[in-house]
């Protein structure tokens, strides 16, 4: 069986390494387009302050584990793909053929629609290759704009300020992170990085970056207008699925539609990852989520049933999101937002800069932000994804969010209150 | 022959020998805020529950780790966190659902109970057999490990 | 090594916090918590000076072994001018409080002068302030604590607080941490509310490292953890019954005083002791012991976990009280229960929730309780006074009233609230206070153990079993067996006692460990821990040291050798019941000698041979 993989991100890696230990005489072959061995995106933010070197950010530490492994990375693109021949046109000018293919090709940035967004000194902060022309572009006091307080522009800000970049964050959101954290808490991350010297601009957009005599003069809505030496654009993502296209896998919002079984529409075709609009554990539906944890848990679902396809029904994985702001750190879990009719516990500490918000269903915990905690926050993901009726426990959750752990304690050990 | 932490609540008395253990191990201080093993107080129902890392088989933390810092010890089957290795990216303090790996802001990585190498401070600590270190077939882990297949994604069929 | 070497001096009257390092010459003489505190005191405060006026100063005290894995080492004292006796006062709580504020990074508080208003100080390591608590004032410590921990946001914040009592003058207010421990005795509450300071509140993140020798202390600690667990009472009584094991004991013996001290005996004893709280009910098959408790880092675990009985009159509209709270220790039962005729379990917990709600001694609590009962058997007090209630021997209706005014300080509360020697003056019976130097006796009646009564007269602050309790040699035959009933050798045996407790209260430690450790068994351990070397010898000198400076500090107090007496009832009136029987207290023929073993003139003063030997402070 030659089972062929297209990216070697986390999903990739991890959807070839599970094939190899439930088949060992299967053939497995990563395709990557980029030089590196395959490495974590997730690593990026801690080699920008040099915490660790370039090999720290790689997914495998031992030099030969894939060929140990007895898996075949090529670095090479591919260009289309042709169900009915089993076969990959690569960029290279050479074909591929597969039994079973996985589509874990990730997600590129977008480039928002600004005038002047291709000037040289736009750059994304996506690849090693961003990473280092980045570290090497800031000197101390260069003033930068950072389009974007997502999770990718929130992750690189220590990089950036501890760089001695003078920072402007441009974000159209009214907050910071709005697509992971509440009002509340994407506010007091707002009011965090404005202490620490960065001019945030939410409700703010880019209109125009344009050529100045030494550097770029970026226009920003309300007649604003800030000079750079650098742009990063960090305006979100999308799914790198350009070279499925007449190949009739169905895609939504442009991603890969998958089923239960982590399979495209069309057979032997999976998918996993970024690219996959896979199964929401919360909502049931299917969506893109974009995360790490997802993405490896999509590689193990869908590298099990490419083996034997049925063996692993994908139960939907639980959003979740972790954030290292400056120090200040975020996480969000599942229904973050809550839903109609249910019930909402916050705890706000302004002056602490700290924050948890917990959203039930009747007495279910469904989802969670938190801010500046760092203590058993995974056993969110745990009461989330147990499902468990809390009872009077989510009384005193609604009193006392801190109690968190001591309602799992008392879910699974039986401790009445 | 594998061997694992079993903790018992009922025995315990909230005295805290353990997370003293656990810190003086591992971070050369008797301090309760940096123990890697918590007793949680119920007061009001007068219960005690010592609570750690079981090094469920899931691994989630490992499996989530982008860096491979998180290892399992064939000896001892604990998953242990490399800090070398560990970036500090914090996903595997998300993704385990017992909320057993935390963060440490201190020193930028994560901390989990590692099993001190085969010999956990906190059972040899405990004055109650509360928190005994047993062969692993014999330990009441199995409930837990059982709710962590129940809620593991990729593995109904 | 294992002091932080810091403490934090807080002058209330200027609002100011203040970081000093800690005297380490007074450290390496005075060890720690209870004698560093008491030096400390002598030297900057006026003996003489009013207890509750801003002159007086109180200080939170940890041992250098506070904080650390030796077993009990979760110790604090509270130490400043008794505003019930007039002598120095030393509480002594165990909890989590006292190893959080070693945690945080400090030997000690000071706290000095008084607020202009209310405040409570907040620590969080080496962030320290003083906050307004006007929010605070008139709740009880129990609501100060939830209010505190709301605000905190973190649920290993320790609190101790004074309770309603303390603000309305009672003057054996305790301090209470973690809601149920207490630094209970001579009003040291009294003190902290006559400061307008409502609470400390602490979290300490910074942990206990140290340590001389980590190697030579972790064995050390682990060895003698192990003889505490070998050890019958450490390992087994106290463990499963908790204090509470001496109820039916001392009962037999004839120690067991009831009806403010009028008879040796209580037939209602096993109705309110261990064996009792152990019993399922009928109401809901439970029993009064849920669980036993252990303070920070004791791996003896005598606390007692418990409910009340939902269907009982004291709680049967107050679901408030239902869940669990700390539950009854032997000296709260005599005094509350015993001492006042009342064998009504849940009748004793109730009150012994309340006192911990609201800050009060139990033990002085009860004895005035007792005293205020015969008071009204004799006609002294009337049901005019109470506004109708009637205070009658056994009567659990009265004990659970007396409890909630008191907490309060409404009516009748207030008379009841200056403790017995005072309620015995103002109602024309001052022989039927049980105290010495104004402090009420606890649980053992010195016809039936003699060497107590040497104990409660001589104890620096006043009556008293925690300074020498010579019950475990006379009863328990720790270390040795001795005879209760004769006085010969008891001057030496509380001497030797009272110098080995101050020692033990001054590194950090539970004088509960005493049942199977001496200081042979604590030496290595500090040794192990501290800087300069720690023999046993060392130990004792510090306690003899620190029991004469406590004495030289109340003797300039106005004190006497004639304030170390016991009131005529232990002294004339004969035990009438029990092996004791026709036996009175034989104070007389142990005080000289003890006076002379210590050195001391026969009016009880210091000699300059005295000071010298243990180099006291001029």
């Amino acid at each position: 069986m030659k089972h062929v993989i297209v990216g070697a991100g986390p999903a990739g890696v991890v959807a070839a390494e599970t094939i190899r230990k439930l088949d060992p005489s299967a053939e497995v072959t990563i395709i990557g387009n980029e030089p590196e061995p395959p490495y974590s995106r997730m690593a990026i933010p801690y080699l920008l302050i040099d915490n660790i070197e370039e090999e720290g950010t790689y997914l495998r530490k031992e030099e030969t584990h894939f060929s140990d492994s007895a898996i075949n990375v090529v670095v090479d693109t591919v260009v289309s793909v042709d169900p009915g021949a089993h076969s990959l046109a690569l960029g290279s000018g050479k074909n591929m053929e597969y039994d079973k293919l996985l589509i874990a090709s990730g997600s590129t940035p977008i480039s928002p629609p600004i005038p002047g967004i291709d000037n040289p000194r736009v750059t994304s902060c996506w690849t090693l290759d961003d990473a280092r022309k980045i570290t090497s572009g800031i000197k101390p006091g260069a003033p930068v704009v950072l389009i974007g307080a997502g999770f990718i522009g929130c992750i690189i800000l220590e990089a950036l300020v501890s760089a001695g970049a003078n920072l402007t964050v441009v974000e159209m959101g009214n907050r910071m992170v709005p697509r992971m954290l509440d009002e509340t808490c994407g506010t007091l991350l707002e009011k965090w990085c404005k202490e620490k010297g960065v001019n945030v601009m939410t409700s703010s957009q880019v209109e125009a970056i344009e050529d100045a005599s030494d550097n770029v003069r970026v226009k920003i809505s309300g007649n604003r207008e800030v000079e750079a030496e650098l742009v990063i654009s960090a305006a979100g993502v999308r799914a790198n699925a350009g070279f499925l296209e007449g190949s009739g896998v169905e895609m939504s919002n442009g991603a890969v539609v998958i089923d239960e079984y982590m399979c495209s529409s069309v057979a032997d075709i999976y998918a996993a990852g970024d690219v996959a609009c896979g199964r929401d554990f919360s909502t049931g539906e299917y969506s893109v989520q974009a995360i790490q944890p997802t993405a490896v848990d999509h590689g193990r679902a869908a590298a099990s049933n490419m083996v034997d396809h049925g063996a692993v029904r994908h139960q939907g994985s639980v959003l979740m999101n972790v954030l290292d702001t400056m120090g200040l750190i975020s996480a969000s879990y599942g229904q973050w937002e809550g839903i109609k009719g249910g019930d909402t516990a916050t705890l706000v500490d302004k002056d602490n800069f700290r924050y948890l918000q917990l959203q039930f269903d009747g007495d279910r915990l469904i989802g969670a932000n938190t801010l500046g905690m760092t203590q058993h926050i995974g056993v969110l993901r745990g009461l989330v994804q147990g499902r468990f009726h809390l009872g009077n426990w989510k009384n005193r959750l609604m009193d006392n969010p801190l109690l968190v752990m001591e309602a799992y304690l008392a879910a699974t050990q039986g401790i009445q209150a | 022959m594998l061997r694992s932490l079993n903790i018992d609540p009922e025995k315990c008395t909230g005295c805290l020998q353990c997370e003293m253990a656990c810190s003086y191990e591992n971070e050369g201080v008797f301090n309760p805020a940096k123990s890697r093993i918590k007793v949680f107080t119920f007061h009001d129902e007068g219960r005690f529950v010592p609570y750690t890392c079981t090094q469920c088989d899931e691994a989630w933390c490992l499996h989530a780790c982008p860096v491979e810092a998180i290892k399992m010890n064939r000896e001892t089957g604990a998953m242990e966190v490399s800090d070398s290795v560990c970036v500090g990216c914090k996903v595997c303090t998300i993704a385990c659902p017992f909320g057993t790996v935390n963060y440490n802001q201190d020193t930028g990585k994560v901390v989990k109970c590692d099993l001190c190498g085969g010999d956990p401070k906190c059972a040899t600590a405990c004055p109650t057999d509360a928190i005994t270190y047993v062969d692993a077939n014999a330990t009441g882990l199995d409930k837990m490990r059982a709710w962590a297949a129940k809620t593991d994604n990729a593995a109904s069929a | 090594m294992s002091w932080t070497k810091k403490i934090l001096r807080v002058n209330l009257t200027e609002g100011s916090v203040n970081v000093e390092p800690l005297n380490m010459e007074w450290a390496s003489q005075y060890i720690g918590q209870r004698g560093l505190a008491t030096r400390y005191m002598f030297e900057e405060t006026d003996p003489q000076c009013d207890a509750l006026g801003p002159d007086n100063k109180l200080m939170f005290a940890t041992g250098p072994l506070t904080g650390t894995m030796a077993s009990t080492g979760g110790r604090y004292s509270v130490i400043t001018k008794s505003p019930l006796t007039g002598a120095i006062a030393c509480s002594n709580s165990g909890g989590f409080f006292g190893a959080e504020l070693k945690s945080a990074g400090w030997d000690m508080i000071i706290f000095e002068g008084k607020s202009p208003s209310p405040v409570m100080l907040n620590i969080i390591n080496d962030k320290v302030e003083l906050l307004p608590a006007d929010d605070l004032w008139g709740k009880s410590v129990w609501e100060t604590d939830k209010l505190i921990h709301e605000k905190a946001n973190d649920p290993q914040t320790r609190v101790a607080a004074v309770g309603r009592s303390a603000e309305a003058g009672c003057l054996y207010s305790a301090i209470i941490n973690d809601l149920h421990r207490a630094a209970g005795r001579s009003g040291v509450g009294t003190v902290m509310a006559s400061k307008n300071l409502k609470a400390v509140s602490v979290r300490g993140t910074k942990g206990v490292g140290n340590i001389k020798d980590p190697a030579r202390f972790l064995a050390s600690t682990s060895e003698q953890k192990q003889v505490l667990a070998e050890n019958a009472v450490t390992g087994q009584g106290l463990p499963a019954m908790g204090t509470q094991v001496l109820m039916n004991v001392i009962n037999e013996v004839g120690a067991l005083p009831s009806r403010n001290m009028q008879d040796v005996q209580f037939s209602e004893a096993n109705n309110i002791s261990a064996e009792a709280m152990l019993e399922p009910r009928e109401s809901d098959g439970k029993a009064n012991l849920t669980t036993n408790a252990a303070c920070f880092g004791c791996t003896i675990a005598c606390g007692r976990i418990s409910t009340i009985d939902k269907t009982h009159f004291s709680v049967e509209n107050k679901p408030e009280y239902w869940g669990n709270s700390g539950g009854l220790e032997y000296e709260a039962a005599w005094a509350m229960g015993a001492d006042t005729g009342v064998g009504d379990l849940d009748a004793l917990t109730y009150t012994n929730f309340i006192c911990n709600e609201d800050g009060m001694d139990p033990i002085t609590f009860g004895a005035t309780v007792a005293a205020a009962m015969e008071l009204f058997e004799k006609g002294a007090i009337t049901t005019e006074h109470t506004g109708g209630m009637e205070l009658k021997f056994g009567s659990a209706e009265a004990l659970t009233w007396c409890v909630d005014v008191v907490a309060t300080g409404e009516g009748f509360g207030a008379d009841l609230g200056l403790g017995s020697k005072r309620l015995c003056e103002k109602f024309g019976d001052p022989d039927l206070s049980m105290t010495v130097k104004g402090q009420e006796f606890p649980a053992y009646d010195p016809r039936g153990i003699q060497g107590m009564g040497l104990t409660y007269a001589t104890s620096n602050r006043g009556a008293c079993h925690l300074r020498s309790y010579t019950v475990a040699s006379e009863v328990l035959g720790i270390p040795e067996k001795t005879d209760p009933l004769v006085t010969d050798g008891k001057a030496g045996l509380v001497k030797a006692f009272q110098d080995a407790t101050a020692a033990v209260d001054s590194m950090g430690l539970c004088v509960f460990t005493t049942f199977a450790w001496t200081l042979d068994n604590m030496a290595p351990q500090i040794d192990a821990a501290c800087e300069g070397d720690w023999t046993v010898d060392r130990l004792l000198e510090a306690g003899e040291r620190i029991w004469n400076l406590e004495r030289e500090y109340n003797n300039r107090a106005g004190l006497t050798g004639a304030d170390d007496t016991l009131p005529p009832r232990l002294l004339k009136d004969a035990a009438k019941t029990g092996p004791a029987e026709g036996k009175v207290c034989g104070l007389d023929e142990m005080l000289p000698e003890y006076y002379g073993l210590r050195g001391w003139t026969t009016d009880g003063q210091l000699t300059d041979d005295v000071r010298q030997k243990f180099s006291l402070p001029a």
